[in-house]
């Protein structure tokens, strides 16, 4: 295992981050206070309570797995993409590393960045909500699986991406929408039994539940589903990666 | 002499879409000298590296380096290879220090600060070690590739064309750093345009066109074939046949009647002085005597016309 390796891309990546700190920070704690805003006080006010507990802290969960879905994907996705671009992967595929190695250094530095926004949000929302988090371990740890696995399925987008628009297109056509629909703003059991249904089909449900079980101690599918439904991505996220680097594809001509 | 530390065997890249750009190349590198990979735009010289290094899928055929085979004990091989491309992949960004530092961990070598201040200041770019990449000008860019490859230690070092676009002072200051890496035992080899750089730099010459390594040789033995030149002997009267005056003078007759005198430059006598007296005291008149070079950008072009043919589509080298 070449771990200096990945410690060299680790410390390159990240810092690319402090670069860009400003950005990197302020427009994900700007739009989620704008949620705030928006759903929990305008809307909030009317809709008051979910299941028991304020409109404002039931929405705190799907808000933070909104950010750090999007961040995590994005951040390795374009992490990857980028030596791509400016032709400074031949240093990688050159290098006496695995795709272990590789993917280790890109991952963990990209869901490093979305983990620490993920709780700069949460630090954020202390100031809109009274907030009490019920299994602060558990937490922790769904915030950490969700940022590892997204954070390696943008690095797969990123490989698989041969131009701008489709390194967006996947985050904005297919993860935005599940998210929204994946009940960040709502519960599952206000759904027509019939949508309750297709909604069980959509991995991010599984995501947001368990996130806000560990908040709120309320879930909308089973704890251990929602585990299992992680981990199950996270290993097909492996899998594909591992696939990609012994075949060469989209990387080696 | 010295040993093989690089084996290349059968090598074949077809690409996508059916394109054959290395036909089963075989080619065995020195330890510690200096290959000049010679070749016309598209000859197949960056994707014969890059099927070495990792960059390029090959289609068949093995290379070891120093016994390790590239495709099995990649790391082995890799880690001896230091490969500076050619064209400038580098991040705008980055500081100069931090890209080469980066490369230094990349490969899995522990931080070693004098090391990279050494790197930078062999390749007169200590000074800039704390600009961004943006900031440098074409030939710096170009050693920081340089510098990078270096940061790891190589025992082998590929250089795709690293003067393209550098001045001729950078050049020779190129040359020098070379050499210096040379010494120090390092195995290098370069792809160029340039006969000349491979005059200047190279133990052995490999021309390659289409895919196919045409010739490769000492390039003190192509020096001698080299260090031929031709004197061309105009007489008033056109000859069919070498004039018995002149026998013995080693004398051929060209199709337009005129008479072509090969001479070693190098060699102590040329033969010239004793050829003219011979003709004077003949009697023919001299109408024009014109002298020529073979050159190895001759053979070079000679070598690369005849295998492309009529349907040449690359440009020769310069
Ligand atoms: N990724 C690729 N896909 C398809 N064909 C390719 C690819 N890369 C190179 N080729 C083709 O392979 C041939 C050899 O290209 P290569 O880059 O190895 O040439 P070269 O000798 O390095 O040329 P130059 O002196 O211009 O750098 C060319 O005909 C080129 O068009
Ligand atoms: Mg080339």
């Amino acid at each position: 295992m070449n771990l200096r390796a990945i410690a060299a891309i680790f410390r390159f990546e990240m810092s690319r981050t402090f670069r860009t700190l400003g950005q990197s920070v302020v427009s994900p704690v700007l739009t989620t206070s704008l949620y705030f805003v928006v759903f929990g006080a305008a809307i909030g006010s009317r809709i008051q309570e979910v299941e028991g507990v304020s409109y404002g802290a039931f929405i705190v969960p799907g808000l933070i797995m909104l950010t750090v879905l999007q961040q995590a994907i994005s951040n390795a996705s374009f992490g990857i993409y980028f030596p791509k671009f400016v032709g400074t992967i031949y240093e990688l595929l050159s290098a006496p590393v695995s795709f272990l190695e590789v993917t280790a250094g890109y991952v963990l530095a990209a869901a490093t960045k979305a983990l620490m926004i993920g709780l700069i949000i949460l630090a954020t929302s202390f100031f809109f909500v009274d907030l009490n988090i019920a299994h602060p371990v558990w937490m922790v740890a769904f915030l950490v699986l969700t940022c590892l696995s997204f954070a390696l399925f943008g690095f797969i987008i990123g490989i698989w991406a041969q131009n701008f628009e489709q390194l967006q297109m996947v985050p904005l056509l297919a993860v935005t929408p599940l998210v929204f629909l994946g009940g960040a703003f709502y519960s599952i059991s206000m759904l027509p039994p019939a949508w309750q249904t297709v909604s069980l089909f959509n991995p991010v449900v599984y995501l947001i539940s368990g996130f806000r079980w560990s908040f709120l101690g309320l879930a909308d599918v089973p704890v251990g589903w929602s585990l299992l439904a992680i981990t199950a991505f996270l290993i097909a996220c492996l899998a594909t990666v591992a696939w990609i680097f012994r075949s060469g594809w989209r990387l080696r001509p | 002499m010295a040993r093989t530390i690089l084996e290349i065997r059968d090598l074949e890249k077809v690409y996508d879409g059916g394109f054959t750009a290395l036909h089963a190349v075989s080619l065995d590198i020195r330890e510690g000298e200096i290959f000049a990979l010679l070749g016309p735009n598209g000859a197949g010289k960056t994707t014969l590296i890059g099927t070495i290094c990792g960059l390029v899928q090959p289609s068949g055929g093995r290379v070891t380096v120093a016994g390790h085979d590239t495709a099995t004990e990649y790391r082995a091989a890799r880690s001896l290879i230091g490969l500076v491309p050619q064209e400038v992949n580098l991040e705008p960004f980055e500081k100069v220090i931090n890209t080469v530092r980066f490369s230094r961990g990349l490969f899995g070598k522990p931080r070693n600060e004098a090391l990279i201040e050494h790197v930078l200041r062999q390749l007169s770019l200590w000074d800039k070690r704390d600009s961004q990449i943006r900031a440098l000008s074409g030939g710096m860019k170009r050693r920081v590739l340089i510098a990078k490859a270096l940061a790891h230690e190589p025992r082998i070092l590929f250089l795709d064309e690293p003067t393209a676009g550098v001045d001729v002072e950078l050049r020779r200051d190129m040359w020098e750093v070379v050499r210096g890496l040379k010494e120090d035992g390092v195995t290098i080899i370069l792809t160029t345009h340039y006969i000349e750089e491979a005059e200047a730099m190279a133990d052995r010459v490999g021309v390659i066109t289409r895919g196919r390594l045409l010739l490769v040789e000492d390039k003190d033995a192509l020096m001698s074939r080299l260090g031929r030149k031709e004197l061309v002997i105009e007489l008033r009267e056109p000859l069919k046949a070498v004039p018995d005056e002149l026998a013995g003078h080693g004398l051929e007759v060209l199709g337009d009647g005129r008479l072509l005198f090969t001479y070693d430059t190098q060699a102590e006598r040329t033969g010239i002085t004793r050829l003219l007296a011979a003709v004077q005291a003949s009697g023919l008149h001299l109408r024009d005597v014109e002298t020529r070079t073979s050159s190895l950008e001759e053979i070079f072009v000679g070598l690369v016309t005849e295998e492309n043919g009529a349907d040449q589509s690359g440009e020769a080298a310069p």
